[in-house]
């Protein structure tokens, strides 16, 4: 029989709690899946437009830059492949770094009234909003792919990549979203901090637009973490040579030891955090 | 040779009994804090934070704004006890199921839980209010821990105890809270426990499926630890075979006596009813209760287990309407107001009405009451010979009676008169 000891001391051992987080997530998987199905179905049943909320907020803003591109309001450096692509290429990935990030925080607050009331593994709600995240991206990647092939650029074997490469943005966004959910469940300044900062963060990121050649905003670009992530899976779908393999590969290796990390503090924190929450 | 095997058999099934009192909760000197301000709590769960990382294992004490919620509770549970806690509200009841149920850490002291967890805390928590029931049993039996198979084995047997066969495709938004309820309790009772938590769920519901609920309750409690949380005394006398009390937090333990329990919860309300008539009929110009006055303030009468009770009573009629039948209804309340017992007795008034005054005494044979609090109630009311019926009045809590009880194993408010062969 199965015992559990409650004391006010948390047990520290990294590994024990990673081993016990994993096990969780893994034990979890049916919850997770009917939790991340149950958010999906409810969101399309009260909704005409359904799926198209997923890219219409991408899709417009890259609308936006063609636009402005095109129109010659502003003079963009050539990006070396159709402006629309890299645009659309852009702003895509970007709403899915975008939304990996938002991700942990969101389905941790959405299950209020659960985590207050039973025990369960709490790590199945990570889980079920990356089961989400990869729901929706999967359908922003689709429409990158046409893109892709409607502008002419075709196939490139280096497409195979961009399934991976966005499972390596969304663990990265995810890896950030988990040591921010603790102190975002306290205050709800951390969720609307999140999205200010990343509105800034797109400028110097190469969303839209390539890296310049020299100045200030080509080092803050270049040091950007977000840029790897970027570029890498934009270069790899594009079939275009990626620049920025080393600092992608050092960011990825980073990325694991702190995701570990990240869930280890989320499993410290979530009674810590229920006790603070209204019932 | 037969007999020997039927010994050792019997043998064994002597220590499988005995294995089953194991001790499925073990709590010791269990003690929570909580804040009273919701800035200075938030700031505080920072500060917990980033101690939690260090694993803080420095004495909790208390900082400003801060209060014992649950201080310094022990007690051992083992399978087939079911623990009742009573207490006003805020008194910490709450806290410390959701210490025992994991939720939340403990500041001082340990718990130890063997076996399955069940909570019945909120019904339906987590329910999607635009998705179905079918499914939302699917969901809410994900979260409570089944496997897709275990819920579909069980689908049939939720929906047919939860009585919604006809609404099991419509969206739960347009369930009444009622339905709602049956629906939580009915995929919650699925679960096997060996530790069931319950805090209070019942209070919605018609009486026909609460009842099936305690009963549900009943059965799946003789398998388990059980640990209930309510308000309503004969709840807890119905189920519990432990009590504990408690007050801002602290604890006081009744452990095989529900009733010195209730008796202790129900006269920790120091706030009596007051004497209250509402009449237009009449005003009341003396009440004795055993001799003594109570017309002013409804004092507390001591009485004894199984003593009689004498009521005097006269009432001053304001004008000389030509009243036909006058009856009167003692009645005694418990603590939650219920009426437990009546006494009647019907009089012709132009024979007892001396200028306008009617006094009458009533003698109450053999109160037979557990140790309590009860308040006593008289109502007035005229019958007419024309069948009509006209209420006259009513005079409220006009004295509380302080029974000293003696202890019955299990707790109902009247001990009847029994003869046993």
């Amino acid at each position: 029989m199965e015992t559990r000891v409650y004391q006010k001391e948390n047990n520290l051992n990294v590994w024990k709690l990673l081993k016990a987080s994993v096990s969780d997530m893994f034990s979890s998987r049916f919850l997770a899946t009917q939790l991340a199905v149950r958010d999906i179905k409810a969101q399309y049943r009260q909704s005409y437009l359904g799926i198209i909320w997923v890219f219409i907020t991408p899709l417009t803003t890259a609308f936006i830059w063609i636009f402005l591109n095109s129109s010659g309001t502003i003079r963009l450096t050539d990006t070396g492949v159709p402006y629309p692509v890299y645009a659309f290429s852009g702003t895509l990935l970007w709403a899915i770094i975008k939304e990996s990030i938002n991700t942990p925080i969101g389905s941790t607050n959405s299950a209020r009234s659960i985590i207050t009331k039973i025990n369960f593994p709490k790590e199945a709600l990570i889980v079920s909003g990356v089961f989400k995240l990869l729901f929706n991206s999967s359908v922003k990647i689709l429409l990158l792919i046409i893109f892709i092939f409607v502008y002419g650029i075709g196939f490139h074997w280096s497409l195979l990549w961009l399934p991976l490469t966005v499972l390596a943005a969304v663990v990265f966004g995810i890896t950030i979203g988990l040591f921010l959910t603790p102190i975002g469940m306290l205050y709800r300044d951390i969720e609307k901090l999140i999205n200010f900062t990343l509105g800034f963060l797109m400028y110097a990121t190469p969303v839209v637009y390539a890296i310049p050649a020299s100045g200030i905003m080509k080092t803050i670009m270049v040091w950007n973490p977000f840029t790897p992530f970027i570029l890498t899976t934009r270069d790899l779908a594009l079939g275009l040579h990626p620049e920025y393999l080393t600092y992608y590969a050092v960011l990825l290796i980073c990325c694991i030891p702190l995701l570990s990390l990240g869930l280890v503090f989320y499993r410290i924190s979530i009674p810590i955090i229920v006790e603070r929450m209204s019932a | 040779m037969g007999n020997v095997i039927e010994i050792k058999n019997s043998l064994s099934q002597i220590s499988h009994n005995e294995s089953e009192e194991e001790v499925l909760v073990n709590v010791e000197s269990l003690s929570k804090k909580f804040c009273k301000d919701l800035k200075t709590s938030l700031w505080y769960g920072v500060k917990d934070l980033v101690t939690g990382i260090s694993g803080n294992k420095n004495e909790r004490e208390l900082r400003p704004k801060e209060f014992w919620a649950v201080k310094d509770i022990s007690f051992k549970l083992r399978r087939g006890e079911c623990l009742g806690l009573i207490g006003h509200n805020g008194a910490g009841k709450s806290t410390l199921l959701k210490i025992l149920n994991g939720l939340i850490n403990p500041d001082a002291g340990k718990v130890t839980v063997n076996g399955r967890v069940g909570a019945l805390i909120e019904l339906g928590a987590g329910f999607n209010p635009i998705l179905t029931g079918r499914e939302n049993i699917y969901n809410n039996g994900a979260v409570l821990g089944f496997t897709r198979k275990e819920i579909s084995e069980k689908f049939d047997e939720i929906v047919a105890f939860a009585e919604l066969e006809e609404f099991i495709d419509m969206p739960v938004q347009h369930y009444s809270s009622g339905m709602k309820v049956r629906l939580g309790f009915a995929i919650a009772a699925q679960m096997e426990p060996d530790v069931l938590i319950i805090d209070e769920v019942l209070a919605v519901g018609d009486v026909g499926f609460k009842i099936k609920c305690y009963n549900k309750i009943s059965e799946i409690s003789t398998k388990c630890a059980m640990i209930f949380v309510s308000h309503s005394m004969p709840q807890i006398a119905r189920i519990c075979t432990d009590c504990i009390l408690m007050t801002h937090g602290v604890p006081k333990l009744f452990f095989g006596d529900v009733g010195k329990a209730i008796e202790a919860y129900d006269s920790s309300f120091s706030n009596r009813e007051q004497i209250n008539t509402i009449s237009d009929f009449f005003s009341v110009s003396e009440i004795k209760v055993n001799g003594e006055t109570v017309l002013n303030d409804n004092k507390q009468i001591q009485i004894n287990f199984g003593d009689s009770v004498n009521v005097y009573f006269e009432l001053s009629f304001f004008k000389e309407y030509n009243f036909e039948d006058i009856l009167f209804s003692l009645v005694v309340t418990d603590k939650s107001q219920r009426a437990i017992a009546i006494a009647e007795k019907q009089f012709k008034a132009k024979n007892k009405m001396n200028n306008g005054v009617f006094s009458f005494n009533a003698h109450l044979e053999e109160m037979n009451l557990t140790g309590s609090v009860y308040s006593l109630t008289l109502n007035v009311v005229e019958f007419k010979s024309n069948g009509l019926r006209n209420v006259l009045g009513r005079v409220l809590y006009f004295a509380e009676l302080l029974v000293q009880g003696k202890k019955q194993e299990s707790y109902a408010p009247i001990v009847l008169n029994s003869t046993w062969k």
